[in-house]
């Protein structure tokens, strides 16, 4: 078996189930009483932050797969891309149906009126777009279109730390960690084109 | 709000003649500097000091919600308390090695009696009170809370602010050492707050010390702490240990760090709508009531209209009239 399969049937496979635990620790701790007082935001929070992690691991695969010479790395790339959108799309429903509770008029005005929500919700709409264009048919369809559209996700990068950034009400340590590891990732793209 | 009639006040709410000239006689003649105060004489209100410890002669109070309090477990591990980190189970893990006695409030100002009091003869001339109040955060959450208290107010008359006191401001205890979220500039610290003289002597105001009966947890703001229901959490400043009379308006925490999100008055208003996030709102903290069996209870409570001054208007709307509360938010 070929490092390429390897990957492909052992591999994956397992990074697979390793994705899916952070979405069953939030059931899991539903059931048992363990999400707090105010579970709605508790959900929310966990789905978000799960979000934003794995578009940063996603955004890391390239540089890692390029400075390690490793081609394999690069195999992960749309799964992981697709458990960010998983996360993002999980926040965005525990917000539209929990905690909005459906109603039109309070959703039209979060997104329109409030420009953290107004970024986050741009940011889920462009991972929609670069999801339902993520399989090879569509991909070799598009051609070099591809890739510009899925360029943006650094644009998705971005709204999403700057989505978190604005929404804390005061203590920004934590965004900043994610606005640091954003910058690196970002400039070590800058750096390689500029070589 | 209920008005009782006289039929309806019970024995342990008359304060008996003696401890009533008593009381008189105390305020008399204690010169709230600190040595004149040493012998708290009638003390009514004693505060004990080991944690979850029972307070004696509580009695009720009309300003009391009939609306069932949150459970303790919620009031006490869903706090904003940045002095102890600022996550909302921050506090309660936090703040358990705070040792909130021997505690000095120091009154200062333009008032007739102002010095340094320990907390026990700041208290021994008042009456407990239990307040159960609804307390609306900014964040768009509220909670119902069984205050233990003493009126704002009577606190205020005893100090006997000269007539140029425009303002009572609060400060919260500034040591880094104690509070280990002070080692973050998250706000600039102490914490302040204040509010207008006519606010401070709202009855509806008061200086909570208890909550269940119990003394307050060290999360909650031990031990003694403002609650005005009517206003945002925020302005209801916790471990207090700074009283001023001031003539001029004071430039509060929050108002210093966001001066475009959070204003000084920062009363309760669905109409004015937070920055970043609609006030219209609110989700009540804590399980869903146990007759909702919808699926969505799993979750806890769906959310609730927010009311003008928190349902608190009857008691509060005059204290505004005439004021622009969308800019003086």
């Amino acid at each position: 078996m070929n490092m390429t399969q390897q990957v492909r049937q052992i591999w994956k496979p397992l990074v697979f189930l390793l994705c899916l635990v952070p979405a069953l620790l939030i059931v899991t701790d539903l059931l048992t009483d363990n999400l707090g007082s105010n579970k709605i935001e508790a959900i929310q929070d966990r789905f978000g932050i799960w979000a934003l992690r794995f578009i940063m691991i996603t955004l890391a695969v390239t540089p890692l797969r390029q400075v390690s010479k490793r081609n394999w790395i690069g195999l992960f790339r749309r799964m992981l891309g697709l458990f960010a959108f998983f996360y993002v799309l999980m926040h965005f429903l525990t917000w539209l149906i929990l905690d909005q509770e459906l109603n039109a008029t309070a959703i039209a005005d979060d997104i329109v009126k409030r420009p953290f929500i107004t970024i986050g919700f741009i940011a889920f709409l462009l991972l929609v777009v670069m999801a339902a264009t993520s399989t090879n048919n569509i991909r070799r369809k598009l051609g070099g279109r591809w890739q510009l559209i899925h360029n943006s996700v650094y644009a998705v990068g971005t709204l999403g730390v700057w989505h978190y950034w604005w929404q804390v009400k005061k203590d920004i340590s934590e965004p900043l960690i994610y606005a640091i590891v954003l910058v690196v990732l970002l400039g070590y793209r800058v750096w390689r084109k500029k070589r | 709000m209920l008005i009782k009639k006289p039929n309806d006040i019970k024995w342990y709410e008359i304060t008996d003649k003696a401890t009533y000239l008593n009381r008189r006689a105390f305020l008399r003649s204690a010169a709230m500097t600190g040595a004149a105060l040493v012998t708290g004489s009638a003390s009514a209100a004693t505060l004990p000091i080991e944690r979850g410890a029972k307070l004696a002669g509580v009695v009720p109070s009309a300003f009391s919600t009939d609306e069932t309090p949150n459970s303790y477990e919620d009031i006490t591990t869903y706090n904003n308390f940045y002095e102890f980190g600022t996550g909302k189970n921050d506090p309660a893990k936090n703040a358990t090695g705070f040792q909130a006695r021997p505690w000095t409030i120091t009154i200062s100002g333009n008032a007739e009696k102002t010095g340094a009091i320990n907390l026990d003869d700041f208290l021994a001339p008042h009456t407990l009170e239990d307040r159960i109040y609804r307390l609306r955060c900014v964040e768009a959450w509220s909670m119902v809370i069984p205050w233990v208290g003493i009126p704002l107010a009577d606190v205020i008359k005893r100090c006997q602010p000269l007539s140029s006191a425009k303002y009572v401001v609060f400060e919260t205890l500034n040591d880094r050492q104690r509070m280990p979220g002070q080692r973050y500039s998250v706000l600039d610290w102490p914490y302040i707050e204040g509010l207008t003289i006519a606010e401070a002597m709202n009855p509806l105001s008061i200086l909570a010390v208890g909550v269940y009966g119990e003394i307050l947890p060290n999360q909650n703001g031990a031990p003694i702490r403002l609650v005005v229901p009517w206003k945002y959490g925020f302005k209801s400043i916790k471990s207090i240990v700074k009283i001023h009379f001031s003539e001029t308006r004071p430039k509060t925490s929050w108002e210093k760090a966001a001066p475009n999100e959070y204003g000084f008055y920062a009363n309760v208003n669905p109409q004015v709508d937070h920055p970043r996030w609609s006030q219209a709102r609110e989700r009540r903290i804590g399980s869903a009531d146990a007759n909702d069996d919808s699926w969505r209870s799993i979750f806890g409570t769906s959310k609730q209209d927010t009311k003008m001054f928190n349902g608190y208007g009857e008691q509060v709307a005059h204290l505004y009239e005439g004021l622009n509360l969308r800019r003086n938010f």
